[in-house]
């Protein structure tokens, strides 16, 4: 360590020896600084993309499922439009379809054991796994229950076996119920409300419903609102639907 | 195979506020600094433009902001009895990753303690006796007085946008007559205030409280701070906590220091690197280097004549016991340091729905709101109460980023027509009071070495295990009624009290304020770093972060930890590089 100036000095003129070897990255890592600035590069920028195309997990069946359910959770009715006109199911679908669905940023390493209410998501199944398991228990109970599968029941009988599921009064065979109908009503909301680019959302009906104007970023002409309603139309990460041509 | 690279004078674990800072001071002060940091580069113009930053989905909801789980997570148990598990995917609190750290993704609240908290376990003896005895409460070696230059630096260096209250010891009107005194005026004045804030403001009023502006890192206006870093003024995108600001309105290590270090020849930030030990030399005296592994799984011995732990708190603490350094806490005995004291923040609030106006909560900032602090630390008198320490009461405007926010009145289901229709309308009409309370250290709440679970390398994860004490109980229940009396006073139609009840819950997102396990102190027989955040074992290993705090006061904890680092970083200069010893004597 340096003790004075001139022997720190000294320290500095090896520093720059060594930064002058320049070794490849590939042993260094990535180096940034040396008086070199804030790095900038094309191709640096990091845009939105998982989730962004018609990737799909659900099978046709699965998909009917989860649209009723979604249509449950969300319904549509005469105070405005639902998951099905976000069209909720494509958005899971695609979700479940990347890296979400495969759990790939999650804590994914054994021993599995149920956890208390307190420690959160204990299942060994990904959220993929899991939705494949529960759609699949969740037909055998519909049609061993009500002979038919869940999409063809009655709204009210539709409601009834939610219920169930969420007040655990309805267990199924291969995986928890209720981790399920907790993880399907989060993606649910996720859909009404994420951003279009996600698939769900559509025509952001989610966002218009609630009045919500979306992912602008500047709102200092109405800071002094003092309660009164600001009406502006929602805008997406795409932009607005009066910026693309109509199709 | 380990490959030994060219020693350093000091190398920096992390890099987000503390790593910025201490990077700043001791490159100034001539020295080579090396950061490593475990995730990747991160700036405004790539990674968080506004052309893209406001993506709830992917930067809260999918982590797109933090550390992934898969990499690092802990386990938690609410207390001994139990298994700790995995938090196998993040809620209750969100660590940062990258450059930046979680100084990217905060929201801006930028408080300092109060000089009581300083001295918690002094100060409420003396006034209200003996604390009970499984109350590990500490003093912080440190006094409010020596800290006070470096939070008046570290606000200048963010701009912080707000009203002073105490300038030199002259109370000053509109601010918070109960803080410390500082040296200096806010460099930059209030945000302008919503609705929401002008109803808390005249409800606390009309209750004989203080209200006053919070300290905000969200620019009010044009700045330029003293390194030269030039930030624009705040947009109210209603995007902060938990997101970057693409506006550079928000303070942050990239807004702030970080372009200016990176024109020192004298510092040098090697990304996607990961600390795995903090090493020692052969007679244990003194810490030799780092060994980390890069994004090629290769592993390397970085030598350097001191180590800065600036990680996040978890991570600062739980490297410390995988390197064996100091003694694992022991809850049974009492016995051991690192690990001890592990503290949270209890929370509660109280949500305010209006019948005909809107509170447009779209319009919004991480840090714009009006806070009371009649409430907090020892301002009030605890006499008969049951318990010390206490919390600010505010409304803040954050955001109404609808998947995260569409608060809903009392007794409404959670799903169907019934929900829908409560959520339409509600979302533009409602606003919240937080309470935002103190978290007393325990003996029976730390951090370990997990037994079982292990992170990619095959190393232990840190075990939490936490549980709302006695004292924040008592704590919540008395505080949490006066939230409720504000909420009320507000002209809406209804209130509803979200109360903390129950034990500790890791999933609901609460804060991420996580302190304690490395705490500091005057004496090495109850703390593992003295006054100047130096470790009592290594003389050249220092501290920075949360992690120091012997406990954790009812404040938002970045103004302190960036004064810790900024009164370190000066010890490190002024007195360290003189006499390279312990700074204090045990």
């Amino acid at each position: 360590m340096p003790k004075g100036v001139s022997r720190r000095s000294a320290l500095k003129m090896l520093f720059m020896t060594t930064t002058a070897l320049a070794l490849p990255q590939a042993i260094w890592g990535r180096d940034y600084g040396r008086g070199g600035g804030v790095p900038w590069e094309p191709g640096l920028g990091d845009l939105p993309y998982y989730g962004t195309r018609d990737e799909r997990f659900l099978t046709a069946p699965e998909l009917t499922t989860v649209r009723a359910i979604a249509a449950r959770f969300i319904p549509s009715d005469d105070d405005g439009p639902g998951a099905t006109e976000a069209d909720v199911a494509t958005f899971i679908d695609r979700q479940l379809a990347g890296f979400f669905g495969r759990a790939q940023h999650w804590y994914m390493r054994g021993p599995f054991q149920e956890g208390l209410a307190t420690q959160g998501y204990q299942s060994e199944h990904t959220p993929a796994q899991l939705y494949r398991n529960a759609l699949a228990d969740l037909e055998e109970y519909c049609q061993q229950t009500h002979g038919d599968s869940f999409s063809n029941l009655t709204e009210s009988q539709q409601d009834e076996v939610l219920t169930g599921i969420e007040e655990e009064e309805i267990t199924f065979s291969t995986v928890s119920a209720k981790t399920f109908f907790d993880l399907i009503l989060e993606n649910t909301i996720e859909g009404f409300f994420a951003d279009p680019i996600y698939g769900g959302n559509r025509d952001m009906v989610g966002w218009r419903y609630v009045g919500f104007p979306g992912t602008r970023y500047d709102y200092r002409d109405f800071v002094g609102h003092n309660g009164a309603r600001i009406e502006l139309p929602p805008v997406s990460l795409m932009g607005g639907p009066a910026w693309t041509a109509e199709n | 195979m380990v490959t030994r690279l060219p020693n350093v004078d000091v190398v920096l674990v992390g890099f987000g506020w503390t790593g910025a800072i201490m990077a700043e001071k001791l490159t100034d002060a001539g020295l080579e600094v090396l950061a490593i940091e475990r995730g990747p580069w991160r700036d405004t113009p790539t990674h968080f433009p506004t052309t893209f930053a406001q993506d709830e989905l992917r930067y809260y909801w999918r982590h797109g902001m933090f550390q992934e789980a898969s990499q690092e997570t802990l386990t938690f148990r609410n207390n001994r009895t139990q298994t700790a598990l995995p938090m196998r995917r993040w809620g209750s609190f969100l660590p940062g990753n990258g450059v930046g750290g979680s100084g990217v993704h905060w929201n801006g609240q930028t408080f300092r303690f109060l000089p009581s908290d300083f001295v918690a376990r002094s100060h409420n003896e003396e006034r209200y006796g003996p604390l009970p005895e499984d109350m590990t409460v500490q003093d912080y070696g440190v006094t409010y007085e020596e800290l006070e230059p470096h939070f008046d630096y570290f606000e200048k260096i963010c701009g912080i946008s707000g009203q002073a209250g105490n300038v030199n010891g002259e109370i000053v009107p509109g601010g918070n007559p109960f803080e410390g005194f500082r040296s200096d005026h806010y460099p930059n004045p209030p945000l302008e205030m919503t609705f929401s804030q002008h109803r808390f403001e005249e409800s606390a009023r009309n209750l004989g409280l203080n209200p006053f502006p919070g300290p905000a890192a969200n620019l009010s206006r044009a700045y330029t701070n003293p390194l030269g870093m030039q930030l624009a003024p705040c947009t109210y995108c209603g995007f902060c906590e938990k997101y970057g600001c693409g506006n550079y309105s928000k303070s942050s290590p990239q807004t702030t220091i970080i372009p200016a270090l990176m024109r020192r020849p004298n510092f040098a930030l090697r990304t996607n690197a990961e600390v795995l030990t903090i090493e020692k030399t052969a007679d244990g005296e003194r810490a030799s280097g780092v060994t980390y592994v890069d994004a090629q799984g290769q592993v390397f011995f970085q030598p350097a004549d001191m180590v800065i732990l600036c990680a996040y708190q978890l991570q600062n603490t739980r490297l410390m016991l995988l390197s064996g350094i100091g003694e694992p806490y022991d809850p049974q005995s009492g016995e051991g340091l690192v690990g001890k004291n592990y503290c949270y923040q209890v929370m509660s609030s109280a949500d305010v729905f209006f019948e005909e106006e809107y509170t447009n909560e779209f319009v919004g900032a991480g840090a714009l709101g009006m806070v009371v602090d009649d409430y907090n630390g020892d301002n009030f008198d605890h006499t008969g109460l049951g318990y010390i320490g206490g919390g600010y009461i505010a409304c803040w405007t954050t955001n109404a980023r609808p998947i995260e926010s569409h608060p809903v009145p009392e007794g409404v289901p959670e799903w169907g027509s019934a929900w829908k229709k409560a959520v339409r309308e509600n979302f533009l009409k409602s606003t919240s009071v937080g309470v935002h309370g103190a978290s007393m250290a325990h003996r029976s709440n730390y951090l370990d070495l997990d037994p079982t679970y292990t992170d990619r390398w095959g190393r232990p994860l840190l075990r939490m295990t936490y549980d709302f004490t006695l004292n924040d109980r008592r704590m919540t229940e008395h505080l949490t009624p006066f939230a409720e009396e504000i909420a009320r006073g507000m002209g809406g139609r209804e209130v509803k009290v979200n109360n903390r009840r129950g034990s500790y819950d890791s999933m609901p997102y609460q804060t991420t304020h996580n302190t304690g396990g490395t705490i500091m102190g005057s004496d090495p027989a109850s703390s593992v770093a003295n006054r100047y955040c130096q470790s009592w074992d290594l003389p050249n290993l220092f501290l920075t972060g949360a992690n120091l705090f012997p406990q954790n006061a009812g404040y938002n904890p970045t103004g302190t930890v960036a004064a810790l680092a900024y009164w370190s970083a000066d010890a490190i200069v002024n007195q360290y590089l003189r006499a390279e010893g312990p700074l204090v004597q045990p």
